[in-house]
């Protein structure tokens, strides 16, 4: 097979390419879940925010992915580095999941646990954090890995502004016209999303509440 | 003030309580003194639950005042006041995804209680409540709904409150367990001398388990009565309640 034998002989690159698809998804991912997570509790708790902050994170997720890498070039930072503002544009795309199930989690703790548990006299703080999150989090873990999985595909795209990943060699296969250099990028990226999309939902039994 | 009647443990102060456009609950005048048990008996929507959660600042008035021990809400700190008062709720409210040992024994821990004694207290309370000390490693979705309100019960009484609040405890429950939960509720109150606020809409527990009758309707205290007066009461409400449940109630209250 013509892809087998491109990959055997650029392993290195192939290797170099899947390490830095690696590091933009897990960079974004990390970075969606410092700010999705408390996003997700915080309109929980204030249901007055949920739409706006849910709405915001809908719009962005309607961008075309190649048109916000577009938008994001000429900012004065990020635009200097291609893997700043990929790695910028990744995290915005897995905000909405992220923020979407630690909303739905936190909600979906049933209210009579949470009323036993205040008129108990446990603190806001203790509530949230050995009661809400304990129960919320396979659901929050499921919103992680959906936006990993996006994020595996969405990178392929990054490497059109220049941020590396696999997405060379796709466009480099389109390039040439030579669907075996593109499917030497699109296979281990699928290959990736698999294996994300398998460990982050062993965590998530793990995880799971009784 | 009668001499006979000391400091209430509980008061409430001409209290109302609205949520948005309804009245909740309008000028409720009521003390509950130590050691006695205490029946808010009402139809859903009567502001019982809301008389209740007001004691444990839940709910907080829009006017009027409730004092815990001679000391208003805004006097003390709500999270103390909390754990000093057990709290027991219809859907019991269990933490799923803790163990029947962790869940009794929490507010022992945020108390920061040394872990063998809170052990203890858990295996005591088990028998307390008439359950196995083996029952102590299981989860609460591995327990019936009767040994699971038993759990509730312990939970409540695990770091030794005055106070225990009880919101229809045995509502959900089939009649034969609610009639062993009542009655070793009776056996256990003797025992534990506790002041109890309790919530039911069902006439028979509450002659069965109060030393007094607060019958509410719409919002407002309609009386207070013995169980004894409340059977031969001609209170308009009151007699309504004895015609629904139908005869053979004085030998409740004997």
């Amino acid at each position: 097979m013509e892809v087998i034998r491109f990959l055997i002989r650029n392993h290195t690159q192939v290797l170099e390419l899947t390490l830095e698809h690696l590091w933009l998804v897990g960079l974004s991912t990390a970075f969606a879940m410092v700010i999705g997570i408390p996003l997700g509790i915080g309109i929980a708790h204030w249901p007055r925010w949920n739409k706006p902050v849910l709405a915001s994170a809908n719009i962005i997720q309607t961008i075309p992915s190649l048109a916000l890498f577009g938008f994001l070039l000429p900012v004065p930072w990020l635009g200097a580095r291609a893997d700043r503002l990929a790695i910028l544009a990744l995290t915005l795309y897995a905000l909405l999941p992220i923020i979407r199930n630690t909303y739905a989690g936190i909600r979906g703790v049933d209210p009579a646990v949470i009323e036993a548990g205040r008129g108990m006299g446990l603190t806001e703080s203790q509530l949230l954090f050995q009661v809400e999150l304990p129960l919320a989090v396979s659901v929050i873990l499921s919103g992680v890995r959906i936006a990993v999985v996006i994020s595996v595909g969405l990178a392929t795209i990054a490497a059109a502004i220049g941020a590396g990943g696999l997405g060379e060699f796709i466009f480099r296969g389109l390039a040439m016209v030579d669907n075996g250099v593109i499917l030497a990028g699109a296979i281990p990226a699928a290959i990736l999303a698999l294996l994300a999309d398998f460990g982050v939902g062993w965590l998530e039994r793990q995880l799971r509440p009784r | 003030m009668p001499s006979e009647n000391p400091t209430p443990v509980i008061e409430f102060r001409d209290v109302s309580f609205q949520a948005g456009q309804t009245q909740v609950l309008r000028g409720l005048t009521l003390q509950v003194a130590k050691g006695e048990t205490l029946v808010l008996l009402g139809r859903s929507g009567s502001g019982k639950t809301t008389t209740l959660k007001l004691i444990n600042a839940l709910v907080t008035p829009s006017s009027g005042e409730v004092l815990v021990n001679g000391a208003t809400h805004r006097e003390v700190d709500v999270i103390r006041l909390r754990r000093g008062i057990g709290y027991v709720i219809q859907e019991v409210g269990l933490f799923p995804h803790f163990t029947v040992a962790r869940n009794i024994g929490l507010v022992p821990k945020v108390e920061g209680w040394k872990q063998d004694r809170i052990q203890g207290r858990v295996q005591e309370l088990l028998q307390l409540v008439g359950l196995a000390p083996e029952i102590a490693t299981r989860y609460p979705h591995q327990l019936s709904g009767g040994q699971r309100q038993r759990v509730g019960v312990a939970r409540a009484l695990a770091a030794d409150p005055e106070i225990l609040l009880m919101d229809e405890p045995f509502g959900a429950l089939d009649p034969l367990t609610r009639d062993e939960l009542q009655r070793e509720f009776l056996a256990l109150r003797q025992r534990l001398n506790k002041t109890v606020v309790f919530v039911t809409h069902d006439l028979h527990e509450a002659l069965r388990l109060g030393s007094r009758i607060a019958l509410m309707e719409a919002g407002k205290l309609v009386t207070v009565l013995t169980p004894r007066e409340f059977i031969k009461s001609d209170d308009p409400w009151a007699s309504a309640y004895v015609r629904a449940f139908g005869d053979g109630l004085e030998s409740i209250t004997d």
